[in-house]
C-alpha cells in the first residue's frame, strides 16, 4: 500500500500573543509545530503500513524551514518527504493550497499509485478545514471527512471500511480506494516511535521542490493571483462593558447568591427566576 | 427575471427530513444583506429525499424561491452527490454569494463546491455584512486561536462563499405568512456512480444539542474532577439546563466532548450562562459571549471572564453553586414549581 500524508508546519496557537498597543501578532520566539491533527495522520499512515505494508510519502507545502517538520516525520516513520517550497506560492489561501498540493500529489501518483491519502481535519493556525476536501476534489475520488476509525482495508478489492463522527453520531462507510480522509486526532493515538525509524531520520534529507520541477502549473492558480480571497482587515475583537462584581467577603454567601438570583430574574432569562408579577409563568 | 439579478443563496441542511436550525438562523442574517445589496434575491437550496415540504419552512425564514434536487440517492448526505448536485446549480443560476451552515456536514460540502466553481470560501465566520463601498459581502472570522479577528473579501470570483457555526446569528422570528416557489433540478446521477456506501450508523450515546441550550452551567479547570460536574449538574438540572465545560476539562476526560464550548467546541448562545471555575480564555469567549446573561464564579478577583460578565461573584464555586441550587430548590417550591423542560440530555 502507498500512502500520502499532507501536513502543514503551523506556529503553536497556544503560544500566539497579541502586542495589545499595535493590536498584532507577536511572532517571534512562537513555536513551529506540526499541526496536532497531522501527527495523527502521519501514525494513522505508518500503522497501517506496518499492517498491510507499503510506504508511507508524505508532502507538504511551506516554508524552507518546514523541512524541520518533515524530518520529524521520518522519525515517526515515514519513508519519503517531500518539501514544497517557492516564493511565487507563498500568500496562497486554501483554493490555491489545494492547488499545488494536488500538482505535486499528481507527480507521485503518476510515479507510483496511490492508495490512500491522508490529511489533518483542520489546520490550528487558521481552522478553516478546507484543503483536504479541495484535493479530494481535484483528485476526483471519495472524500471522508472527520474520519475516527479505520475499521479495514482490503487491499485486493481496493475498498475500506472508515467510521466518520457527524453530528448525530457514527456513520460506517465503505468507499473504494484510493480514496482521501481528513482524521480526527482519535483515528491514532500518538506512540512512541520504534528506534529503527529514528535511526532512518538521521540519515535521511526531504527532497526539496520548487516551481520548476518536476510537475507544471497554470500560474494563474498559484499564490496570491490564485487566492480568490484577501484579508480586508484584521484587528482585536474589542473588549465588551464588564458588568458589577459581587464579593461573597463583602456580602456573605447567602447575600450574594440572592442578589445574583435576582439579578438573574430581572434580566428575564429564566422564567420561574422572573420578578414575581412580571412575565413569571 | 433579469439577468444580473445577484442571488444571495442559502443552504438548507437537513437530515431525516428535518431541517437544521442554522439554515433558519443564515436566512435571517441573508434578509439583512438583501436590504444591503441593491437588485438582490433570497432564495435557498434544498436537496435530499421527498424533502418538498421543507422548502414551505424556508419561505417563511424569507426565501422566495428554493432551488431543489430530490432524489433517492440523496437519501443521506454524502459528499460526492451532493457536492456535484450543487455545483451544477451554481454554475446554472450564478449565485452572488452562497452560505452554508458550519457544522460538520455544511464543512464537508463547502470545501467541496468552493473547489469545484473555483471560488473562495471563508470558513467559521462570526459576523456577515456587505462592504458599503465595494458592495461585495465581508466576511469577519477569528483567526490564530481567537488572538485576532479577520475581515475577509473575495473580490473577483463568485460566488462569494462563507460557512457559519451554529447559534452564532440569531434565529430570526417566522414570517406568518409567507410565499416562494420550488424550480425543481435534477441530479444527474445514479447510485451506482457513488464510491461511498452508507452500511451502518452508531447513535451517539448521549445526544447533546448543547448549542440549543437555554440554560448552561459550565465548569473549567476549577471544578477539579469528574466529581465536581455533579455539583454543576445538579444546579442544570433545577434549571431545566445543561451541563458545559472548558477545553482542560475535556480533554482531562471530565465530560465528554460533546460538552465543550470555545473555538473548537460549540458556539453556544443560552439565555443564561454560569461559568465556574473558568478563567475566560479568549478561546472559551468567542464560543459562549453571544449569551444573554453571563454569570461568572472564579475565585480570582481579576479572572478575564469577569470582563465580559454581566454578573461576577467573588468566591468558591463549590459554596456558590450548592448555594444557587438550594435558593432556586426554594423559590420553586414557593412558586409551585415542579418541572422545568429545557435542554436536558435526551
Ligand atoms: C487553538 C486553540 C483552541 C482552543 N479552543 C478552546 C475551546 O474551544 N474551549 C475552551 O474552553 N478552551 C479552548 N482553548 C484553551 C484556552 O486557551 C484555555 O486554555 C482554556 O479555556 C482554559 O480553561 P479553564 O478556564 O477551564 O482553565 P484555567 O485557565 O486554568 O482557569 C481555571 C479557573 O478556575 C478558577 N478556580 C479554581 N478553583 C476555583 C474554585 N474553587 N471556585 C471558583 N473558581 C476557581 C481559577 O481562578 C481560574 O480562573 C483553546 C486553545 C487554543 C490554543
Ligand atoms: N501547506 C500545506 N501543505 C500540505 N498540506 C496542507 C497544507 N495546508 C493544509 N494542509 C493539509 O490540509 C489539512 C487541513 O488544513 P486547513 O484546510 O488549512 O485547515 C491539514 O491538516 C493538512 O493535512
Amino acid at each position: 500500500m502507498h500512502i500520502v500524508v499532507a501536513i502543514k508546519q503551523v506556529p503553536d496557537t497556544t503560544n500566539v500573543r497579541i502586542n495589545p498597543e499595535t493590536g498584532t501578532l507577536i511572532r517571534e520566539g512562537v513555536p513551529a509545530i506540526i499541526n496536532p491533527y497531522d501527527v495523527h495522520a502521519i501514525e494513522l499512515a505508518v500503522q497501517l503500513k506496518e499492517k498491510y505494508g507499503g510506504k508511507v510519502t508524505v508532502v507538504t507545502m511551506g516554508p524552507p524551514k518546514a523541512a524541520e517538520a518533515l524530518s520529524e516525520c521520518v522519525e515517526q516513520g515515514a519513508d519519503r518527504c517531500v518539501l514544497i517550497t517557492d516564493r511565487k506560492f507563498a500568500a496562497a489561501d486554501t483554493l490555491a493550497t489545494s492547488y499545488v498540493v494536488w500538482r505535486a500529489i499528481d507527480v507521485i501518483q503518476q510515479e507510483e499509485p496511490v492508495d490512500l491519502f491522508i490529511f489533518g481535519m483542520q489546520a490550528i493556525d487558521g481552522d478553516t478545514a478546507q484543503v483536504g476536501p479541495g484535493v479530494a476534489t481535484r483528485l476526483g475520488i471519495p472524500l471522508i471527512s472527520y474520519a475516527v476509525k479505520v475499521e479495514s482495508i482490503d487491499p485486493a478489492s481496493h475498498t475500506a471500511l472508515i467510521h466518520r463522527k457527524t453530528e448525530q453520531g457514527t456513520e460506517v462507510l465503505q468507499t473504494s480506494l484510493p480514496a482521501l480522509l481528513t482524521v480526527l486526532k482519535e483515528i491514532a493515538p500518538e506512540r512512541r516511535a520504534p528506534l529503527p525509524y529514528f535511526i532512518h531520520s538521521l540519515e535521511y534529507k526531504p527532497e526539496v521542490w520548487t516551481s520548476e520541477a518536476p510537475y507544471s502549473f497554470d500560474v494563474t492558480q498559484i499564490g496570491i493571483k490564485g487566492s480568490p480571497t484577501i484579508v480586508g482587515k484584521a484587528f482585536t475583537p474589542p473588549p465588551k462593558e464588564a458588568g458589577d462584581v459581587v464579593k461573597i467577603a463583602d456580602k456573605g454567601l447567602s447575600g450574594t447568591v440572592s442578589y445574583a438570583l435576582e439579578r438573574i430574574g430581572h434580566a428575564g432569562v429564566v422564567d420561574f427566576l422572573a420578578a414575581e408579577g412580571k412575565g413569571g409563568k | 427575471m433579469s439577468e444580473n439579478v445577484k442571488r444571495i443563496w442559502t443552504f438548507i441542511e437537513q437530515e431525516d427530513g428535518i431541517a437544521h436550525p442554522v439554515s433558519w438562523e443564515l436566512l435571517g442574517a441573508v434578509q439583512k444583506l438583501s436590504a444591503e445589496l441593491e437588485g438582490s434575491v433570497v432564495e435557498a437550496v434544498l436537496l435530499g429525499h421527498n424533502v418538498a415540504s421543507i422548502a414551505e419552512e424556508a419561505y417563511h425564514y424569507g426565501a422566495k424561491r428554493v432551488y431543489l434536487i430530490d432524489d433517492p440517492v440523496l437519501e443521506h448526505y454524502r459528499n460526492h452527490p451532493y457536492g456535484t448536485g450543487i455545483s451544477k446549480l451554481v454554475e446554472k443560476y450564478k449565485p452572488e454569494i452562497f452560505l452554508v451552515g458550519a457544522t460538520i456536514l455544511g464543512r464537508d460540502l463547502a470545501g467541496t463546491i468552493a473547489t469545484q466553481v473555483k471560488t473562495g470560501l471563508t470558513a467559521d465566520c462570526t459576523e456577515l455584512a456587505i462592504d458599503p463601498d465595494k458592495k461585495i459581502l465581508a466576511a469577519t472570522r477569528p483567526t490564530f486561536g481567537g488572538n485576532l479577528m479577520a475581515t475577509i473579501l473575495c473580490q473577483k470570483q463568485r460566488p462569494q462563499m462563507a460557512t457559519v457555526r451554529p447559534r452564532v446569528l440569531p434565529m430570526p422570528e417566522p414570517l406568518p405568512v409567507a410565499e416562494g416557489e420550488i424550480v425543481r433540478e435534477e441530479l444527474g446521477l445514479k447510485e451506482s456512480d457513488v464510491a461511498v456506501k452508507l452500511v451502518g450508523f452508531i447513535p451517539s450515546k448521549e445526544q447533546l444539542l448543547i448549542e440549543y441550550a437555554d440554560v448552561i452551567v459550565a465548569g473549567g479547570r476549577g471544578v477539579g474532577g469528574p466529581d465536581g460536574y455533579k455539583v454543576l449538574q445538579a444546579l442544570a438540572d433545577e434549571l431545566g439546563g445543561v451541563v458545559g465545560a472548558s477545553r482542560p476539562a475535556i480533554d482531562a476526560g471530565w465530560l465528554p466532548r460533546e460538552h465543550q464550548v470555545g473555538q473548537t467546541g460549540k458556539t453556544v448562545r443560552p439565555k443564561l450562562y454560569i461559568a465556574a471555575g473558568i478563567s475566560g480564555a479568549v478561546q472559551h469567549r468567542v464560543g459562549m459571549n453571544g449569551s444573554d446573561f453571563i454569570l461568572a464564579i472564579n475565585t480570582d478577583p481579576n479572572a478575564s471572564i469577569f470582563q465580559i460578565a454581566d454578573l461576577a461573584i467573588v468566591g468558591d464555586l463549590f459554596q456558590v453553586i450548592p448555594e444557587l441550587t438550594a435558593q432556586v430548590k426554594s423559590i420553586k417550591a414557593k412558586r409551585g414549581i415542579k418541572e422545568v423542560n429545557g435542554g436536558s440530555d435526551v
